[in-house]
């Protein structure tokens, strides 16, 4: 039996996060947790959902894994070892590793930089906005 | 007592204090910081995908340096503290990591984890002790109410990181005590600052900054210290009404050893 597309999809995702959104119990924790949480569209805690439905479009063109800060305050706090910024960290990596996919452009940097901009915010942004 | 030290990208260019008064500080208490030749940027941020290997290369061959010196590898940037300490873990840890970095890059002897990496402050918490340093202090800060900005990086995820408890850490309390100043607890402490999102985003990462200074200040600290140059940043380019100074660990080390002029 062949996988379709989108059970190809859901196992990348499961692959390179390394985590099992079928553990996700919904508790919510992840979500209370996150710094973030107002500017995301999806939330962290329905990250597992929307990819056990199977519902990687609306993920993928949601600007929420671009909003993640990367804290790993989620990944601390699950208590079912998910750690769903590793599913947010998926889904930002299939759509920056797509062609067209980055959230930076190198031509947008010029314009960004101050004068005691540190290296640490321009290295940081190109490796969580690019592939 | 000498160890590797890796500085990274910020700490010769923007953060250029970071580095100065810690390795002033160093010698002040008896060890020295040997610059890693030739090292490469750790990338600032450490690569979840389990499939990523090319950017955790950076910090494999610094680790492999440090190996074959004998010596364990300090940092002081949180970032490189993170990236550093994960990636060695990977290399300890995850056979496939493992694997495919060593065939890359080839060294005599494959690297499997061997370097110890530690945060400088772990090193005057568990090499030089709390109590050592205070007898060394020439200079106390007393009457300082100081705030510890832990941010993210240093303490996350605490079973890899292994800097102390995530949600209630007390190294940089304890290493403010030493310097004869109080320490001042607040909820904020270990939330993140907003990070790298400032560069597309700044608005929220001043949101962010206005509730650590307004939450710090209003359990009483006169000032904050961070050992991550991004923080550093983000909080300086804060609108808050209750902003105070923000300085580098290191600055108020060295000027506690009486090390800071001429550092």
């Amino acid at each position: 039996m062949s996988m379709t597309e989108l059970e190809k999809k859901i196992e990348l995702i499961k692959e390179i996060s390394g985590s099992d959104p079928y553990k996700c119990m919904r508790c919510g924790k992840c979500t209370a947790s996150c710094p973030a949480y107002s500017e995301m569209d999806i939330k962290p805690h329905q990250f597992a959902s929307y990819i056990i439905r199977g519902d990687l479009d609306e993920l993928v063109e949601s600007k929420a894994a671009w909003k993640c800060l990367g804290c790993f305050a989620c990944i601390e706090r699950c208590p079912r070892d998910v750690q769903p910024g590793k599913l947010v960290d998926a889904t930002r990596q299939i759509v920056a590793r797509q062609r067209g996919g980055d959230y930076l452009q190198p031509e947008e940097v010029p314009e960004l930089l101050t004068e005691d901009l540190p290296q640490q915010l321009l290295v940081s942004a190109f490796r969580r906005y690019r592939r | 007592m000498k160890y590797s030290y890796y500085p990274g990208c910020t700490l010769k260019n923007k953060a250029q204090d970071l580095d100065k008064y810690a390795r002033s500080s160093a010698l002040a208490l008896g060890f020295e910081l040997v610059e890693i030749p030739e090292w490469q940027c750790c990338g600032g941020v450490y690569p979840l995908g389990s499939d990523e290997i090319a950017t955790k290369l950076s910090s494999v061959r610094a680790l492999n340096y440090a190996k074959e010196q004998g010596q364990d590898l300090i940092t002081l940037c949180s970032a490189c503290h993170h990236v550093l300490k994960r990636v060695n873990d990977d290399m300890k840890n995850v056979e496939d990591i493992r694997t495919r970095a060593n065939n890359y890059c080839g060294f005599e002897e494959a690297y499997a984890g061997e370097t110890k990496v530690l945060h400088f402050l772990e090193v005057l918490r568990d090499v030089i002790g709390f109590d050592e340093l205070a007898k060394k202090v020439v200079n106390p800060l007393e009457g300082k109410k100081i705030g510890a900005y832990y941010g993210c990086l240093t303490l996350r995820p605490g079973k890899i990181l292994d800097f102390d408890d995530p949600e209630n850490p007390k190294i940089m309390e304890d290493f403010i005590r030493a310097l004869g100043a109080e320490p001042v607890i607040y909820s904020m402490r270990n939330e993140c600052c907003g990070g790298y999102t400032s560069l597309k985003d700044p608005e929220f990462t001043k949101q962010r900054t206005e509730q650590i200074f307004d939450d710090s200040t209003g359990f009483g600290a006169d000032c904050l210290i961070t050992a991550c140059p991004l923080c550093m940043f983000n909080l300086n380019k804060s609108d808050a009404k209750t902003k105070v100074p923000v300085y580098y660990f290191t600055e108020l080390l060295a000027e506690a050893l009486g090390v800071k002029e001429g550092a």
